[in-house]
């Protein structure tokens, strides 16, 4: 285990033990109605950047919805919407590059943490991730009142010059965790939900733990619709993608 | 017969000597005092330059700095998914410019360059306050640059250390070993220079000069020692000098990104580097010349024609280099890649793309072919300028304009420049002021590498024919 305490000694140690919690987006549920992206930035309180940053493209969430066309206009095939938020990767390729470990792998959830406190802003692992997942406080951003009161107890508040990134509302996985400790039990399949889970009306989210092959995020992901976000570079995401139901039904 | 016979070979020698500085020697006492005029006659236009410089280093910089860290990064143009942007393109630039310091002056020491002699201290200092600048640029770009000693492995209670598998952590380490390095190696060949100058200076400089120069008195035993360290610098600085700009490359090489993730960004930067860096050193040069007091009789045309002739199989290097990591990038065919080769060329910044061609290839390979051209201190200062130019659009192309296109084409967004403009302005004001600062408190002339170098040279007659011979001094 002691390696474990390098962030570096890489893909081999943390897929061999295969993870615990995972993430399923079924792209032909999802309606692309953004209730996930609002209940991540009030559960993770994330700012508001407001609309001259927006509109640069500073907006900060921690989870987009992608739509893209297939077909010209007027003839549209399907607009499929893709959820994106950090994947967690196994081989997360923006851990070695940050020079102060900020960007380090958790041992116990085998999750991508971002430290906050150690982060010094040098933005290499934003440029290093290929899903673009991470987001950077480019200022203070002020919330007046009464928004401060929103603000979650659970969640740091960052300041200026760090960057961060989806958690898998680490928080939650803790509390319950916790409560189940406390009760001397295992952790119930379902029984973790983060924000973006809960808030789905599509019920187009599955979260669980991925290391035990009954739970509905196993199973969900044994899928034949499954594939990983650029599988190709090879970096182990612990998201699973569903999509192709179309194709299914037009072929059965 | 015989009179005119020796009318024309005088002819000759005074030709050759007009040419050549090593063959052209004044006395000792002369050139020495001749290089003290040179470092003490100040005009009235150079304080009026240092005081505009200094109030355009006063906003620019600092007071456009203290901005942007109360501020935060974000009054820069910097946005999701270009997360480095000029900061960064006036490091590695900065960088370059610092690599034609040390290149020129230990690579011709080492190979015996004989043109060297006179110039090496003005590349030296271009190497010093490059490198100043480019540490600057760092700083600025960081988000929390008031936490940038996190980056050094310091001790500490929490035993904390950087991450050593960071690129940027050997970059951290590289810069500061160059920054050293290079510093003694500028202060050593600079000694008996200072020694110089306390001997000749009275009131605060010859205290200045006496508390630099070490107690050199120039007995024997002081040059020997000084040779041996000099050698072992000069051998010593190049590898380095090679890895600083190697490693450079590798933040973006090591990176997993269509475009960066490049093996040949090791040499095609380091070339990159000196394409740029020996233009500067020329453009200095050139500057120098014009401006200060008898540089006319150490800086001559054949110094501007031999560092022509560099800066032509310089921009040939780079060219092979361009052309090897375009050609392979598009050949591979990978959709990200080919995505971003097209943004380069058909992009809203084309424009930079096309001269950066032009600039760095195109002009130095129609004018610097002629020795007339090279020869013109002033042509060769536009041609080094245009040079500059060019290589800092390549970075640029290589950084913000490059992470304007990742794996995930939502994201895709360009990059509008902020506070960078002016704190670019201000770097470049600075390492001048640092540079005409400098040139009133060193002798800008290593006066005693130019006097071992006329020593060393003598015109011989060999039948009928006068050729020139050097001895080997050292």
């Amino acid at each position: 285990m002691s390696e474990l305490n390098n962030p570096q000694s890489k893909p081999k140690l943390k897929e061999t033990e295969q993870g615990k919690w995972g993430l399923v987006v079924d792209q032909d549920l999802c309606t692309g109605c953004q209730a996930c992206v609002v209940a991540c930035a009030m559960e993770n309180n994330i700012p508001f950047v407001g609309e001259e940053d927006a509109a640069y493209g500073r907006a900060m969430h921690w989870i987009r919805i992608e739509r893209f066309w297939e077909g010209e206009y007027l003839e549209v095939k399907s607009t499929p919407f893709q959820p994106v938020m950090c994947q967690q990767c196994g081989a997360a390729p923006c851990e070695p590059v940050c020079p102060v470990f900020a960007s380090v792998h958790s041992e116990s959830e085998q999750v991508n943490s971002q430290v906050y406190n150690r982060c010094v802003g040098t933005r290499y692992c934003a440029n290093n991730c290929p899903y673009v997942a991470r987001t950077f406080n480019w200022r203070d951003y002020t919330r007046p009142e009464p928004l401060n009161n929103q603000l979650n107890p659970d969640v740091t508040v960052r300041r200026r010059g760090v960057m961060e990134k989806c958690t898998f509302c680490i928080q939650r996985i803790r509390k319950v965790e916790d409560k189940a400790k406390s009760e001397v039990r295992e952790v119930a399949d379902g029984e973790v939900q983060p924000a973006c889970v809960q808030a789905c009306p599509a019920n187009a989210l599955i979260f669980g733990r991925v290391d035990d092959p009954e739970s509905n995020v196993s199973r969900a992901s044994f899928s034949g619709r499954a594939v990983e976000l650029l599988e190709e570079l090879g970096t182990k995401p612990r998201v699973t993608y569903l999509k192709g139901g179309s194709e299914y039904a037009r072929n059965a | 017969m015989p009179a005119m016979h020796n009318t024309t070979e005088q002819h000759e020698i005074e030709h050759l000597r007009q040419e050549h500085l090593m063959l052209d020697p004044r006395p000792r006492g002369e050139m020495n005092s001749m290089v003290m005029d040179a470092m003490l006659t100040t005009s009235w236009k150079f304080w009026v330059v240092f005081a505009v410089l200094s109030v355009v280093v006063a906003i620019c910089l600092f007071y456009t700095w203290g901005y942007l860290i109360a501020e935060g990064t974000g009054v820069a143009g910097l946005t999701n998914p270009v997360y480095w942007g000029i900061f960064l393109v006036n490091t590695v630039f900065w960088i370059g410019i610092s690599h034609a310091g040390t290149f020129v002056s230990a690579l011709l020491r080492v190979f015996k360059a004989e043109y060297r002699r006179p110039f090496t201290r003005a590349a030296e200092l271009m190497t010093t306050f490059g490198l100043a600048q480019a540490a600057l640029s760092v700083f600025m770009h960081m988000g929390r640059v008031w936490l940038s000693y996190w980056l050094f492995p310091y001790p500490n209670e929490r035993a904390l250390w950087p991450n050593f598998h960071s690129p940027l952590s050997w970059d951290f380490l590289a810069i500061n070993t160059y920054l050293l390095g290079s510093t003694m190696y500028l202060f050593m060949p600079l000694i008996p220079d200072l020694a110089m100058a306390r001997d000749r200076s009275t009131g605060w400089r010859k205290t200045f000069y006496r508390i630099l120069s070490l107690g050199f008195r120039g007995t024997e035993g002081e040059w020997t020692h000084l040779r041996a360290a000099m050698n072992i610098f000069a051998f010593a600085i190049l590898p380095v000098m090679f890895s600083v700009h190697t490693i450079v490359s590798w933040d973006f090489a090591a990176a997993m990104r269509p475009g960066w993730n490049s093996t040949i960004f090791g040499p095609y930067f380091v070339v990159g580097a000196l394409h740029s860096g020996i233009a500067a050193v020329a453009m200095v040069l050139v500057v120098i010349r014009s401006t200060v007091k008898n540089m006319k009789y150490f800086l001559r045309a054949e110094h501007f024609g031999a560092l022509g002739m560099l800066m032509l199989i310089v921009s040939m290097g780079w060219a092979y280099f361009f052309f090897n990591d375009y050609m392979v990038q598009w050949y591979g065919g990978n959709k990200f890649t080919d995505a971003l080769l097209h943004f380069h060329e058909k992009g809203p910044t084309d424009w930079m793309w096309f001269a950066m061609l032009i600039l760095n290839v195109a002009i130095p390979w129609l004018t610097l072919w002629s020795k007339k051209i090279r020869s013109s201190p002033w042509a060769l200062f536009f041609i080094g300028l245009g040079i500059n130019i060019g290589m800092w659009f390549e970075r640029f192309i290589i950084i913000p304009t490059s992470l304007a296109i990742n794996f995930m084409p939502f994201t895709w967004r360009t990059y509008k420049p902020g506070v960078e403009i002016p704190l670019s302005i201000g770097t470049l004001a600075f390492f001048v002021l640092l540079y005409m600062a400098a040139s009133r408190l060193v002798p800008l002339v290593p006066v005693w590498e130019v006097q071992e170098g006329q020593l060393a040279h003598t015109l011989r007659k060999v039948g009928k024919e006068t050729i020139v011979s050097v001895a080997e001094m050292e």
